[in-house]
């Protein structure tokens, strides 16, 4: 299985990565020979077994529904790189 | 005076009930060795020391002012530890070894976390790891590596590999690990020391910064069975802000006891004796095995077949997990903003640039298995297999009481000795994946040291929910042994 340039760099914007032009190739040549590997899974027949997601019998808790402290304004801005007004600031999203 | 640094972690409650050592003497005795051979080993990202000595006066002076009104005092009061930097500690930065949370600072503590603190420990400083857990050496960390105290030229393992170097090192008594694929097994390998992956689902994960949602647990490296089951034990349980925590009891200590393991069946899955192990762990595995024999625990031969595909399912689930997990680091809320353009561009910018090699390729390796065209063939198939490996376990559960194999095929190896070959290095996991993929608890534990010096680490499997089992065959076993006594020379 060898991965293109284009899909390396399809994959890439996907995943919102800038990869250099090195980087790009270097991965191109990995993701394959770890596509090569994976691909051993193909040879199981698996059409009657059921897929696991989580290991645990799935659940779910309900508690009442009480509001309850969470983090203030100020804490959830702390760590942020640019506020204004006490808001997330970000760049243009439309020209 | 006895050197506390060596002290286990009921010797340190003890001479702190006594008052005998206050916890600011205890923990600058680990700050005065972490200060004279840190350089070598680079175990920690983040040290507090001036954090952990306030830490330690308030310990004393708790610890009085309960003694004069004559109630309790919180389990673990002035005992130092150290926490793997993917877990938040409310006030001190949380790096997960990558550049783009350099300066991300916590504003509340991990669950795990907020436990032991209120069973009064005193945290020395947040210890290296692989970027975001990524990896099996602590070579994917933006802030350096490690060095293996046993060997500096050598990796602690990976990815708690500044917790099992820090404990290893006698920095600390005791430090948290996170366990996705192996992270505290196979350190706890590398570095000689006893490492608890617990069951999916028995520490709760809020504020583990996550990585493998299905597969992430928080366990414990410790210098013995005993004081690993102790911090395991004040971690361990329900907790609201986790959906997937249990409810299921913890039981009680083991490891006080005198623990008899005579008519515990083990099983030896013949999957994990493979060509290409290093004779000398197998030796050394086997002898652990025969010496449970002589103490009366049943060795029965099993077969776990699906074995083999642990590796493609792991490096398919992992990443797909990991690549939804880390479109969090989007540059707006918190981490690393590189910003030259619109919106697209920013997240574009500060991703390429504040992630490391090896978290960009499980991304990258993620996003496709998840993408449009390859998610039936890539992530449903790996997950349908998940399934056949949880069958192979839940079988030989009906058998034996736990399973003993090799934690990793080779003892630690050169720093660089994998260059730049992720599969090799991915390689270093295929016997801890497994239980990751199962859910399965497991323990590591040093049972011998190679030619080089280097120390061999066994682990035990067990079923859902039974770590008490696994503690209950490490101490027996400690108990007869000394190899978990050795020490490395700084």
């Amino acid at each position: 299985m060898t991965l293109s340039r284009e899909e390396v760099e399809h994959i890439a914007l996907l995943a919102r990565l800038e990869l250099s032009e090195e980087e790009k190739t270097r991965y191109q040549q990995q993701l394959s020979a770890i596509l090569d590997h994976i691909a051993q899974l193909q040879a199981l027949e698996t059409s009657h077994i059921q897929p696991t997601s989580g290991v645990l019998p799935p659940s779910t808790r309900l508690r009442s529904d009480e509001p309850n402290e969470g983090l203030s304004r100020e804490q959830a801005l702390e760590n942020a790189p640019d506020v204004e007004n006490r808001q997330f600031r970000v760049p243009p999203v439309l020209e | 005076m006895a050197d506390l640094t060596a002290f286990s972690i009921q010797e340190c409650i003890t001479t702190l009930d006594q008052g005998n050592v206050s916890s600011v003497e205890l923990t600058s005795a680990f700050l005065d060795r972490i200060l004279q051979y840190e350089p070598q080993i680079h175990a920690f990202i983040t040290l507090t020391p001036e954090k952990a000595l306030e830490q330690a006066k308030e310990a004393d002076q708790k610890r009085s002012a309960l003694r004069k009104t004559g109630q309790d005092v919180p389990t673990l009061l002035g005992l130092p530890l150290a926490v793997k930097d993917v877990l938040c500690l409310a006030g001190t930065r949380a790096t997960c070894g990558s550049k783009i949370l350099e300066n991300f600072v916590p504003p509340f503590n991990a669950t795990a976390v907020q436990r032991l603190l209120d069973a009064g420990v005193v945290v020395l400083g947040k210890t290296n790891t692989d970027e975001f857990a990524m990896g099996s050496s602590t070579e994917n960390s933006a802030y350096g590596v490690t060095h293996n105290p046993w060997d500096l030229s050598r990796v602690p393992g990976g990815s708690s590999g500044g917790s099992a170097a820090a404990a290893a090192a006698m920095f600390t008594p005791a430090a948290l690990g996170t366990d996705t694929g192996g992270s505290v097994r196979q350190p706890a390998s590398f570095c000689g020391v006893t490492g608890i992956k617990p069951t999916y689902g028995r520490v709760s994960r809020y504020g583990l910064i996550a990585y493998g949602s299905s597969l992430d647990s928080v366990g414990v490296l410790a210098r013995s069975a005993e004081d690993a089951e102790v911090i395991f034990r004040l971690m361990a349980g329900f907790d609201e802000r986790d959906a997937t925590t249990i409810d299921v009891p913890v039981s009680s200590a083991v490891c006080k006891e005198d623990t008899p393991v005579k008519g515990l069946r083990i099983g030896v899955p013949k999957e994990y004796f493979i060509a290409g192990i290093q004779p000398a762990v197998e030796a050394a595995v086997r002898q652990a095995i025969s010496a449970y024999e002589s103490m009366g625990a049943e060795i029965v031969e099993i077969s776990l077949p699906h074995t083999e595909y642990a590796l493609p399912v792991y490096y398919l689930i992992a990443p797909a997990e990991a690549s939804a997990n880390l479109a969090r680091y989007d540059g707006v809320r918190y981490g690393l903003r590189a910003e030259d353009g619109g919106m697209i561009d920013m997240f574009l910018q500060s991703r390429g640039k504040g992630f490391g090699s090896e978290v960009k390729r499980r991304i990258m390796l993620g996003t496709y298995a998840l993408s449009a065209g390859y998610y039936d063939a890539y992530y449903g198939q790996a997950q349908k297999v998940r399934t056949l490996i949880k069958s192979d376990f839940e079988c030989a559960f009906e058998q034996v009481d736990a399973i003993a194999a090799p934690v990793a095929p080779t003892t630690a190896f050169k720093i660089g000795g994998h260059g730049d070959d992720p599969l090799a290095m991915y390689l270093e996991d295929v016997f801890t994946l497994p239980a990751n993929l199962a859910g399965v608890p497991g323990l590591a534990f040093p049972v011998g040291y190679d030619g080089d010096g280097l120390p061999i680490g066994m682990q035990l499997m067990g079923r859902h929910y039974d770590e008490a089992t696994l503690f209950r065959l490490a101490h027996a076993y400690q108990m007869a042994t000394d190899w978990y006594l050795r020490r490395p020379v700084l």
